[in-house]
């Protein structure tokens, strides 16, 4: 007897949801996309927010910005809640294992003399820093809540960021033996030190954007670039020449946080600048603005915490950048 | 000419992986089975590890193909940046 084996194959019934297939066609879709697109409700709201009343709750026009379709600005890494968590847990393993080999060799008591009080007065403070981008970035997603894929990755953004404000704080307790000095000392830095207000000035200035975009731009693009370049490409090096390379292991977080993020800014701001003049327009005048305030505000602290070239190197830096982005003046 | 051949299991990481090749060839048949997905084409087929970054938005190695492939047919030529099958005749 023989016994002949068959198999049989059933179609599935739907490849997707109506809502993706209507975008992409009738065929499996990524997680992604299943995640993210058209999943904020765009009509049929019943009431006008009672806090403003000229917009409906989920509204594109609270921006200056006009896109033919927003979801257009989909995130290159394509973070939904899954792969975001699970990148930043690799990560935070990573940090973990870091901070734990620097409190075991006990690398916080062989730093050279200075460099403690130098950490205290400028890398801590950042922490209060970061919290204002947790706050811009709360500030994007709650008003571009009609674009979950904006929105999405903008809130990854801002809980990344209190992360970085939790790392600082990590490396104050590091520095003092967990007895939390170190954060009352640059707490009192960042409020009455003069090199910080002018930062401290600009970060509850954006706090006041009305427009969410702009928000976006002062932070995430003027701001960031310019304090990630002073950060983690001058300040590395001087901490490096002056034996103090042993920090490095405690902010590597916050610098490949921030080259990924980039990637992600990057695309969002090539896709709005390549769709309209108008938008590039308005983006250009954003971007000057910005620029000059983050000029006055960076300049005593750049010039305490290297020289008075820093600055012009930082800026040298965001320009790069812009013109990758095609905002080129 | 032969076909050149390579299945994948059907998931949501070997998806990234066959809308890459499908971009980058364009001939190529792509049949859905049941759990695996089997792509055929005439001569050779190649899979490129900067097309399957983008598509995925994050680093790939090519090495880790192997996680996912069931099975192929044709030549290897494996390198950092590629995976090619290919028949010589």
């Amino acid at each position: 007897m023989t016994i002949e084996i068959k198999t049989a194959k059933m179609d599935t019934v739907r490849n997707t949801f109506g809502h993706i297939a209507r975008r992409f066609g009738d065929k499996p879709a990524t997680r992604y996309q299943e995640a993210t697109y058209d999943i904020a409700a765009q009509t049929n709201f019943h009431y006008k927010p009672l806090w403003d009343q000229d917009h409906e709750l989920n509204d594109p026009t609270r921006t200056a910005i006009v896109m033919e379709d927003w979801y257009a600005l989909k995130d290159p890494r394509q973070f939904y809640y899954g792969p975001y968590v699970q990148s930043r847990a690799r990560m935070q393993e990573n940090a973990e294992s870091n901070f734990n080999f620097f409190d075991k060799r006990n690398l916080a008591a062989k730093l050279p003399d200075g460099i403690k009080e130098n950490l205290i007065k400028f890398l801590i403070p950042l922490r209060h820093a970061e919290h204002t981008a947790n706050l811009n970035n709360m500030y994007c997603t709650a008003y571009a809540n009609y674009c979950t894929a904006v929105a999405q990755a903008t809130l990854f953004e801002a809980m990344d960021r209190f992360g970085n404000a939790q790392y600082y704080s990590r490396i104050g307790l590091s520095l003092d033996g967990n007895t939390g000095d170190s954060l009352v000392e640059a707490k009192a830095e960042w409020m009455n030190n003069p090199i910080w207000q002018g930062l401290r000035a600009y970060c509850e200035r954006t706090l006041t954007i009305d427009d969410w975009f702009e928000t976006f731009i002062a932070q995430n693009i003027v701001l960031d670039t310019l304090l990630d370049n002073l950060y983690f490409e001058q300040y590395d090096v001087w901490l490096s020449e002056h034996g103090a390379g042993d920090i490095l292991m405690l902010t590597e977080f916050m610098r490949e946080r921030s080259k990924e993020s980039h990637r992600w800014s990057d695309s969002l701001i090539k896709t709005v600048v390549n769709e309209s003049d108008q938008n590039a327009d308005q983006i250009k005048s954003w971007i000057s603005t910005w620029r000059i305030r983050a000029q006055q505000a960076l300049e005593p602290l750049a010039t305490g915490l290297l020289s008075e070239d820093a600055l012009a190197e930082a800026y040298a830096a965001l320009a790069g950048r812009l013109k990758k982005i095609g905002l080129a003046d | 000419m032969s076909k050149v051949l390579i299945a994948f299991q059907e998931n949501d990481e070997s998806r990234y992986i066959v809308q890459a090749i499908e971009q980058d060839n364009p001939d190529a048949t792509v049949h859905f089975e049941p759990a695996m997905i089997r792509i055929e084409n005439e001569g050779a087929l190649t899979i490129n590890k900067a097309t399957v970054e983008e598509m995925m938005g994050c680093d790939w190695e090519v090495q880790s193909i192997h996680v996912n492939l069931l099975t192929l047919t044709g030549h290897i030529d494996e390198d950092d940046d590629y995976f090619t099958i290919h028949w010589n005749n």
